[in-house]
């Protein structure tokens, strides 16, 4: 079992006093925070390789040959300016592109190894190794707790004890337990869209994937809550490969370990995150983050 | 023109308003107005059946020549006053001060037996008075419509006699009328129900006799076979005999006491007690008495079986018919239709052939519905129901089981009338669910049939029942494809009773529209059917409402329970 989370009492109190963002704003070139535990790799440094990867929409070609590995337990960004195509290479790591009529790839992707396009591999199987979190909040129209379990449900999982175990250790992962722990049986719409979020972030881990994609997954929220959100996001890392996509830089330096700028279906760049903040190779990515494009 | 134009268009001008409002408003009012004239006229003539009327004492005036039946009063029940038609009037009546020689009255006579007719109309100038006499009765009977009679007096078989005017005459009457009642329906139940399911044991029987005899040598195992089913038909014979002489007793029973009366032409009169349904004194009534008769009235309209070609008595045949169709079509329609529009919308490919299939089906709700009824009647009817006759029920033929219309065949032609609105309502539903939810449940690994049936069914469950409250008010309110695949104006029983298999998918039944027009249409009494119409029509109204209240009520609870439309 995972250890639990609950957040810091630091964590409150930056949410309370100083929001993220008025110390963004001050600030054109976001400023990495050091980190010296999150430096060291740990894991399988490719538990992710994109290998070659280009995608097509019908005609038109939305990735062109992107290659680049993930590492195990660290946060990955995906930055780059609209319809540069990081959705689009989030959304082929589970494969929700499938659901699109008249899509091609070439190239492969690998988690640990084995090709999500192996025709031995169920898309399900796959899925259920990988946890997403969406741009929108997207909570079903049933209760908290059952929102919860909907992945062991559909596994065929339905023991009583277990999904009561799995619903308090993933409210507590997502740092949302305190708040909604007397009323479990309410529906999900009830909570407020910060609230909503994170219980879309504890129906992606309920299950234990390896992975978690988050498509920005703060751009529909307010500062306090995208606050939570990304301290959320440092506690998951421990246990968790995190790939986020994200249109607010700041956040990818906040929350990443490494970097990857795409643009215009190209990966350009991929680096540690303070690197291609502060010392970019390519002229497209200073120019990105600093603000001049994008 | 006295203003030249330019001064005209130089003076600042008010704001023109909107001119459309006017058009469209009228277009809504035009509408509304016509409803509710609909509404209230059929909600005031089907109410109006049951209200205890006060019976009326006309005298003509004497020196006016005019008569009914030799007498120059006449009883009735008053029911309206209009002009007459123009081409009616005599010269002297068109050039009469009086306007009143210009109009009718038309009056509810009763006595069919004697008069020949149930409704008269006389010149209005003709009446010199109206008196409402106290001692006149109105009863329903079983036959010849409601009679308006003058008691005389009531007498027994066995000699006891009690004359109108005596003080225990109302009780002793009022008690014979309850007593008939009673074993009328005794009567009922012998007759409709036990001796009934002898008679269908007995048809059971008389088949596998049939089949019996026909063939030219039986085994040993046919022999006992035979044998065990002439003994059966013996012992049900027996078990017939008493059943039949005990109704037989009731029966003469009914006729031990007659009631002599006299109607206002004079002539006396007599019947059974055992004839009498029910009777009242219109003119003793006051107020709340008449709203408890009208209550009873009601009641006996809603559950009463019809009598005389369906022009007196109730409707419950017809409510029920239409009640089972209704719910069978639901059945069949719902499961079928929803089907169809979750292929159609989740997994077929979205491209011309979808389109064009979904075209198709949009037609399909517009295809006339007799052309559904012929339809039925070719494919269910004769084909599959003759099928089922030629495998199922050999011995049966020449008389057709399945092979000729019946309840389950019109549920199934209303089934595929109404299928395409199922489809089109619940693709509308499938298609609100958002694609946030659908892809959350895919991340989750559940399959697409999981996502569909965990999460998008029921978020779509209120969409997919206003297609069906649609459906089954559209199936409801059917007639022409009806008379091609089942329905008829009088069926002997119901669809569902209490004799196994309990459930006749193959009878025939009986159905609001079809009551509706029959009455109206091709009953011998036009006029004495007119009420029985409006209150029919009425019925069958309410019977939608209720309906699409209902499928309302459970859409918005569910809608409250699946609030997902907040994304």
């Amino acid at each position: 079992m995972p250890p639990t989370h609950s957040r810091s009492v630091q964590g409150e109190t930056r949410d309370m006093t100083t929001p993220p963002t008025s110390a963004i704003e001050a600030q054109r070139r976001p400023k990495v925070e050091p980190r010296s535990e999150k430096s060291k790799p740990t894991g399988n440094p490719e538990h992710i390789r994109i290998a070659d990867y280009s995608f097509y929409y019908g005609m038109s070609q939305a990735l062109h040959t992107i290659d680049l590995a993930i590492p195990e337990r660290q946060a990955t960004a995906l930055i780059g300016p609209s319809g540069c195509g990081k959705s689009t290479l989030l959304r082929n790591i589970n494969r929700m592109n499938d659901l699109i009529d008249g899509i091609r790839h070439e190239g492969d992707i690998t988690i640990a190894g084995e090709s999500i396009y192996d025709p031995f591999l169920e898309v399900i199987s796959l899925r259920k190794r990988i946890g997403m979190v969406f741009q929108k909040s997207n909570p079903f129209p049933k209760t908290i707790y059952e929102n919860i379990v909907y992945s062991l449900r559909v596994a065929g999982r339905n023991k009583k004890s277990e999904l009561d175990e799995t619903v308090e250790t993933s409210l507590k992962a997502a740092a949302l337990w305190e708040e909604v722990k007397d009323r479990l049986n309410q529906s999900a719409f009830s909570l407020s869209g910060g609230q909503m979020q994170r219980l879309c972030i504890a129906r992606a881990i309920a299950n234990r994937p390896e992975i978690l994609l988050m498509d920005e997954p703060c751009s529909a929220l307010d500062p306090i809550a995208t606050g939570k959100i990304e301290d959320l996001i440092h506690e998951l890392k421990r246990e968790y490969t995190i790939i986020i996509v994200t249109h607010n830089m700041q956040q990818a330096a906040r929350v990443s370990d490494r970097t990857a700028f795409l643009y215009m279906g190209k990966l350009i760049e991929y680096d540690e995150t303070e690197k291609i903040f502060m010392d970019p190779a390519d002229p497209q990515t200073e120019a990105y983050v600093s603000g001049r494009f994008g | 023109m006295t203003n030249p134009p330019p001064t005209t268009s130089t003076r600042p001008q008010p704001p023109a308003g909107e001119t459309y409002v006017w058009v469209t408003g009228m277009g809504l009012t035009i509408g509304l107005v016509m409803i509710l004239f609909l509404l209230g006229l059929i909600l005031r003539n089907g109410i109006g059946v049951f209200w205890p009327r006060r019976v009326a004492e006309v005298t003509f005036r004497e020196e006016r020549d005019t008569r009914f039946r030799e007498g120059l009063r006449t009883l009735g029940v008053i029911l309206l006053e209009q002009d007459r038609d123009i081409r009616d009037l005599t010269p002297e009546q068109i050039e009469s001060p009086d306007p009143a020689d210009r109009r009718e009255k038309q009056l509810f006579i009763g006595n069919r037996d004697v008069y020949g007719q149930s409704f008269a109309f006389f010149n209005a100038g003709n009446i010199a008075a109206i008196d409402y006499p106290d001692n006149v009765i109105r009863a329903e009977r079983l036959e010849w419509g409601d009679a308006l009679l003058f008691p005389v007096r009531l007498h027994s078989r066995d000699g006891v006699e009690i004359l109108a005017d005596d003080p225990a005459f109302d009780g002793t009457l009022n008690r014979l009328v309850r007593e008939v009642g009673d074993r009328r329906r005794e009567i009922n139940r012998i007759e409709r129900f036990a001796i009934g399911r002898i008679n269908l044991q007995m048809r059971d029987l008389e088949l596998r006799e049939r089949f019996f005899a026909r063939q030219d040598a039986l085994t040993p195992e046919q022999e006992a076979e035979y044998a065990t089913v002439r003994q059966r038909m013996a012992e049900l014979q027996a078990e017939y005999d008493p059943l039949a002489a005990q109704a037989g007793v009731l029966r003469a029973r009914q006729m031990e006491y007659t009631l002599d009366y006299r109607v206002i032409s004079g002539e006396a009169r007599s019947m059974p007690v055992g004839h009498i349904v029910h009777y009242y004194y219109p003119n003793r009534l006051n107020t709340p008495a008449r709203v408890r008769l009208m209550a009873h009235h009601i009641w006996d309209f809603l559950s009463g079986y019809p009598r005389e070609a369906n022009t007196e008595g109730g409707i419950f045949p017809a409510i029920f018919g239409t009640f089972v169709m209704t719910l069978i079509m639901s059945i069949a329609v719902m499961p079928f239709g929803v089907m169809a529009a979750i292929y159609l919308r989740e997994y077929a490919r979205q491209g011309s052939l979808v389109r064009a299939v979904r075209i198709a089906i949009n037609n399909l709700a517009g295809v006339p519905s007799i052309v559904f009824g012929i339809f039925g009647l070719g494919f269910f009817v004769y084909l599959v129901g003759g099928t089922i006759d030629n495998l199922f029920f050999p011995q049966a033929l020449p008389t057709p089981t399945f092979g000729t219309g019946g309840i389950m065949w019109a549920s199934l032609t209303l089934a595929l009338m109404t299928v395409p609105v199922v489809i089109v309502a619940t693709e509308e539903a499938l298609a609100a669910v958002s694609r946030g939810v659908r892809e959350g449940s895919l991340a989750c690994g559940a399959s697409k049939w999981q996502t569909i049936q965990r999460l998008v069914l029921p978020a779509s469950a209120p969409g997919i029942l206003t297609g069906l409250v649609l459906a089954m008010a559209r199936g409801a309110g059917e007639v022409a494809p009806l008379m091609l695949v089942g329905v008829v104006a009088l069926a002997p029983n119901l669809p569902i009773d209490s004799m196994f298999p309990f459930i006749h998918l193959e009878r025939k039944f009986m159905h609001m529209g079809f009551h509706i027009y029959d009455l109206g249409f091709q009953s011998p009494d036009s006029e004495a059917a007119k009420p029985m119409v409006f209150a029919t029509t009425l019925v069958l109204i309410l019977l939608v409402v209720v309906l699409n209240l209902l499928a309302i009520m459970v859409r918005n609870h569910l809608r409250k329970k699946y609030a997902a439309d907040t994304f």
